[in-house]
């Protein structure tokens, strides 16, 4: 009996792993494409575009022609900073507003948790021209700041139903302790709630980041000139109608996968578990 | 250190009332104990006084301030949770330390005052730890240690040591005895434990239903019950009850028809209109002793023998049906199924009318007395 049971408990974990396995393969073989095409020569990305380079096909043309282009830094730097200025936005608003509806009771609390809810269903891009005659009105065109608000707006709605939830979570002696403690609602927030959901922040900063670094269509319509542009329009200049520049191509791409990389390995560090052990019980 | 005086308050949430006009009076320095069953409103009357629950209607006042409206931090009190509510996230020394750090305390008084609070509960050697890297009872101390920081004028405790282990909750029990007695502040505390109760308060509030049964010294509440609920609750064990008949009345006795026949004569100032009515009769197992005759003597048989080492608990069905609890002494060799006799005597016997409350006892012995 027992043995069946773990016979079984095993070949469910092999299953399990095995889909994963296969799940993880496909999703990672068009990066493992990319950056080994960029690394090629044209020809070499033509005859055999499966292949590792060899020392025959070995070729950095790609990375030199892109990182020639001046520019190119600084679609860097704007992809950079829309993404981290909104990361930061969101977080703090949507920690805010998360911590309000999850402690303090207040009229229409559920119908406000659940218009914010409806924002997770509802496509931003569908708003996308009255969001561009907006821009346009503001004057907000061809800046970094339109891609932030936008972004602000799309990641907000997620952000908060993931933190009430985790807010909700929190023991509610340990509030009180605190407010016995002395301590003002702002302080216990910042100081006691925030450190607590440290791991679903930085889910929701995880969530939050990639769509926008990957975003092609507001950087396209609202910021697409004026050295306005992010890394995804920078890729496109190299993408003609008649002629694609692959090995610039490629080689931006797998330019553009590393700072991303880097974001998420210093927020999946906070991904810890158990950081509430030990408040009560 | 201050006073704290509870005047007619009441709680509901919407239609329910939970307190009904609670008045109290502690005095500085004084010990009181909130002991009820659960449900019967002490925590709530707790958070009362902690500004964690609005007042429905009703006075609260802390050193004759009315402190109604006023937020935790500004009544000047420091609560001690059941969950020990420490900050996960923070060291032992922070977690004592952040309260007054928000306070903007001196650093030199803070860290001498933290340190102070520290080896009085014996911390000094964890202020580095995490709470999590703790035990419960290291915990509860840091709990505690984080009130005592705060130089509150009234402690709170809220079931402080439910959540411990049996050695564990004596241990710490005897150090918030000692506390007080270092410290001499007033203090509030929350327990259903009875024998917390008994061995911690100067004052006991009996709670049952929202409404304070008794309030009056451990002993006072133990020889003198003013309702069969305050006398079955306080004892350990529980006191047993038994239904008599009142068949005549005297000056300063009362004659009752005992359940399984016979009449006895006990000490009680009994009102000549209850002559004829049912009424209960109370004797803690305590005050049943074996093998002697008294005014109230039982017989039976044993069904069940709990050996304690110094006592001997027998539990005796009597001829009527009913099961008496009695204390022999260690050295008892009663057997289930053996018959038994006992008997208490009459000033032993406690009498309650058919609404619960407590005939006057006339002439009580010293044993049987609070009087000192």
């Amino acid at each position: 009996m027992a043995f069946n049971v773990r016979k079984d408990q095993a070949s469910r974990a092999v299953i399990v792993h095995a889909v994963l396995l296969s799940y993880t393969l496909i999703a990672l073989y068009p990066v493992f494409l990319i950056v080994i095409n960029a690394f090629k020569s044209r020809k070499g990305i033509f005859r055999e575009p499966m292949a590792l380079p060899t020392s025959k096909t070995f070729s950095l043309s790609g990375f030199e022609k892109v990182l020639d282009k001046a520019d190119f830094g600084t679609y860097f730097f704007n992809s950079m900073s829309v993404t981290i200025i909104t990361i930061v936005v969101v977080l703090l608003l949507a920690a805010m507003a998360a911590w309000a509806l999850s402690e303090y009771k207040f009229p229409f609390n559920t119908a406000l948790a659940i218009y914010l809810a409806i924002g997770i269903m509802v496509p931003i891009r569908l708003g996308t021209v009255s969001i561009l005659s907006l821009m346009v009105d503001l004057g907000l065109v061809n800046t970094l700041t339109s891609l932030v608000l936008v972004y602000v707006a799309q990641g907000l709605p997620l952000a908060i139903f993931i933190l009430t939830e985790f807010m909700h979570q929190i023991p509610k002696d340990l509030k009180e302790a605190a407010r016995c403690d002395g301590v003002g609602e702002f302080k216990i927030f910042f100081a006691v709630i925030l450190p607590l959901v440290r791991p679903a922040v930085a889910t929701v900063a995880v969530f939050t980041m990639i769509p926008i670094w990957n975003d092609l269509w507001f950087p396209l319509i609202l910021a697409p000139g004026n050295g306005k542009q992010t890394i995804t329009l920078g890729v496109q200049q190299f993408i003609g109608q008649y002629v694609t520049d692959w090995n610039a191509v490629l080689a931006s791409l797998s330019l553009a996968i590393i700072p991303i990389l880097i974001l998420y390995l210093i927020f999946s560090r906070q991904l810890i578990r158990g950081l509430t052990s030990g408040a009560v019980k | 250190m201050a006073d704290l005086k509870l005047d007619q308050i009441c709680k509901s949430y919407g239609a329910v009332d939970v307190l009904h006009g609670i008045d109290l009076d502690v005095k500085d320095g004084e010990f009181v104990v909130f002991v009820g069953p659960s449900g019967c409103g002490k925590s709530t009357l707790l958070r009362i006084i902690a500004g964690l629950e609005d007042i429905t209607s009703g006075d609260l006042m802390i050193d004759g301030d009315v402190v109604n409206t006023k937020t935790p931090k500004d009544r000047g009190i420091a609560m001690v949770f059941q969950s020990y509510a420490l900050y996960p996230h923070m060291t032992v020394y922070k977690n004592m330390a952040f309260g007054l750090k928000l306070a903007k305390t001196d650093k030199a008084a803070l860290d001498q005052r933290v340190r102070a609070a520290a080896s009085t509960l014996q911390l000094d050697s964890l202020l580095d730890r995490r709470p999590s890297e703790l035990s419960g009872g290291q915990r509860q101390r840091v709990a505690i240690g984080r009130a005592i920081v705060r130089e509150p004028k009234v402690f709170l405790f809220d079931e402080p040591l439910s959540n411990l282990d049996a050695a564990l909750r004596v241990q710490t029990r005897i150090e918030i005895a000692k506390l007080h007695q270092k410290l001499k502040s007033t203090i509030v505390y929350v327990t259903h434990d009875q024998i917390e109760a008994m061995t911690l308060a100067d004052k006991i509030v009996v709670m049952n239903a929202g409404k304070v049964e008794q309030v009056g010294s451990p002993m006072t509440l133990y020889h003198h019950p003013k309702t069969r609920f305050v006398a079955g609750f306080i004892g350990s064990p529980a006191m047993n009850f038994t239904r008599v008949k009142i068949i005549a009345t005297a000056d300063e006795t009362v004659t009752v028809e005992m359940p399984g026949g016979g009449t006895a004569i006990l000490p009680f100032a009994v009102p000549a209109g209850q002559v004829g009515n049912d009424v209960e009769l109370g004797i803690r197992p305590e005050h049943l002793e074996l093998n002697r005759a008294g005014d109230l003597p039982v017989s039976g048989e044993v069904e069940v023998v709990e050996k304690l080492g110094d006592s001997t608990y027998l539990y005796v069905r009597l001829h009527n049906g009913d099961l008496v609890t009695l204390r022999a002494p260690g050295h008892s060799r009663a057997k289930i199924g053996e018959t038994v006799v006992a008997a208490a005597d009459g000033g032993a016997a406690h009498l309650f009318d058919a609404n619960g409350q407590t005939f006057a006892k006339v002439n009580c012995p010293a044993q049987y007395s609070a009087d000192e």
